[in-house]
Order: structure tokens, then sequence, then C-alpha cells
């Protein structure tokens, strides 16, 4: 007697084999996020009003640039990690899993880039 | 296809109601929340960036009584999954799996992200910024 399923027994039911780098990933990243995100939140706290100079000249700084880039990069990705989990667990006909997916990884990068863009339009910009 | 259905877990009416799942569906539910919030940054960094006019005119949207609940509800949607999250963090590395450890650090993620909303928002109500 063999041990082993056969082929057709496992096609489709058995992991997708990626899942603990995913899974991984999506801690990373939320452990950058706790210091990125609450300098954020602190940092515009602590202007003294949320109009346009103020903002702008603080976002020009060379720190407070590199600095949300990261922040913007990696919650962006860390959006689309969890995002995408919601997807799998939830959605399970084929077709529109694929569309989802691919979907979310499409407006996740163009999210990304454009705040990273607009952050570099700031610092370089002047 | 299997030739027969495959098993299904016990759904989510089998069990009863309590802090545990609550919390645990509230993480998810703030996750997807706080993507779209990330959605709103990437409008407000790109208007920031495009001047003076654009960003008036995205700082009239965020100021809007419609949009001051949305920022109230990302608000709370950040402090609860931070704090939650990093109660995730604790049980990855193995810590607070007992039954009184796991009550107390969601009550006070659940707590705690009411009383930072509520501290975030009387300090920029303090601050003449609403």
């Amino acid at each position: 007697m063999s041990l082993r399923s056969p082929l057709r027994r496992v096609l489709g039911v058995g992991p997708a084999r990626d899942g603990t780098s995913h899974w991984w990933a999506e801690r990373v990243s939320s452990v950058a996020l706790v210091p990125l995100t609450l300098w954020f939140l602190f940092s515009l706290l602590l202007l003294p009003s949320l109009d346009f100079p103020v903002i702008r000249t603080w976002m020009a700084v060379p720190m407070s640039g590199f600095l949300s880039v990261l922040l913007v990069a990696v919650l962006a990705y860390h959006a689309y990690l969890g995002t995408t989990v919601v997807v799998e667990d939830y959605v399970h006909e084929h077709g529109a899993k694929m569309v989802l997916m691919v979907s979310l990884r499409f407006l996740f990068v163009l999210c990304g880039g454009a705040s990273i863009f607009a952050v570099l339009r700031i610092s370089f910009g002047g | 296809m299997p030739a027969r259905p495959r098993p299904l877990s016990p759904h989510l009416q089998i069990y009863r109601w309590q802090i545990g799942n609550t919390l645990s569906i509230l993480h998810r539910l703030t996750g997807i929340v706080l993507a779209f919030g990330t959605l709103a940054l990437a409008f407000w960094l790109v208007s920031l960036a495009g001047g003076e006019d654009t960003y008036r005119t995205a700082y009239r949207v965020f100021a809007s009584p419609l949009g001051i609940v949305f920022l109230a509800g990302w608000s709370f949607a950040f402090f609860y999954h931070l704090l939650n999250g990093v109660r995730h963090l604790f049980w990855d590395a193995g810590w607070g799996f007992e039954r009184r450890q796991r009550r107390a650090s969601g009550w006070f993620a659940a707590i705690g992200a009411v009383a930072l909303t509520l501290a975030l928002w009387a300090l920029l109500w303090h601050g003449g910024r609403l």
C-alpha cells in the first residue's frame, strides 16, 4: 500500500506553497510600520498648522522626505499583502480571484508609486 | 474537481460570540479600511506636490463634514490595528496565550484605541485645527 496520496486527490486542495513568505513579509512590514506611522502622525501634530507652506517646508527637509518615502512604500506593500489575504479567504471562484489579485497589485503599486513620486517632487523640485 | 465535496470547517454562526473573535474580525475590518486610507494618503501627497491650489482643494475635501467622518474612522482604525497588531506580534513570538492574558490584551487594544482616538481629536480640536 502506498502512503502517498494519488495526485488527482490532492490537485487543487493542497497548499499554495508560498504562504510562509507571504505571512513573514506581512509581519516584517508591520514591525517597520509601527515607528514609521507614529513618526508621521506625531510630526504632523507637532507642526504649527496644516497649511500649505508649513507642510511643504517640513516635507522638503531631507529626513522628512526620506522617512515619508519609506512609510508610503511599506504602507502600500503591507496593504497589498493584507487585502490579498482577504481575497484569498473569501473569493473562491478562480477567474474572479485572479482578476481581484492582479487588480490589487496594480492598485497598490500605483498608490505607492504615486505617493513616492509626490514626496520626491517636493524633496527635489523645491 | 474532487469526486465529493471537501469537508468544511465550522462556520461563524457555530461559535459563541465573544471578545476574541470580535477583535479578530475587527482587526481584518480595520485593515481593509486602512488600505483605503492608504489611497487617501496618496491623494493628499499628490495634491501637496501639485501646488497650493490642488492642496487647498484636497484640504477642503478632508475638512468637509464627510471628510471629518472618514478621518475619524481612519484614526480609530489606525490605533486599533496598531495596538491589536502588536498584540498579534506578541502571539507570533509565542507570548500571551493564557486566557487571562488574551482577555487583558484584547481589552487593552480595544479601549486603548478608543482612548487614543478621542485624545487625538481632542488635541486637534484644542489646537484649533478643526
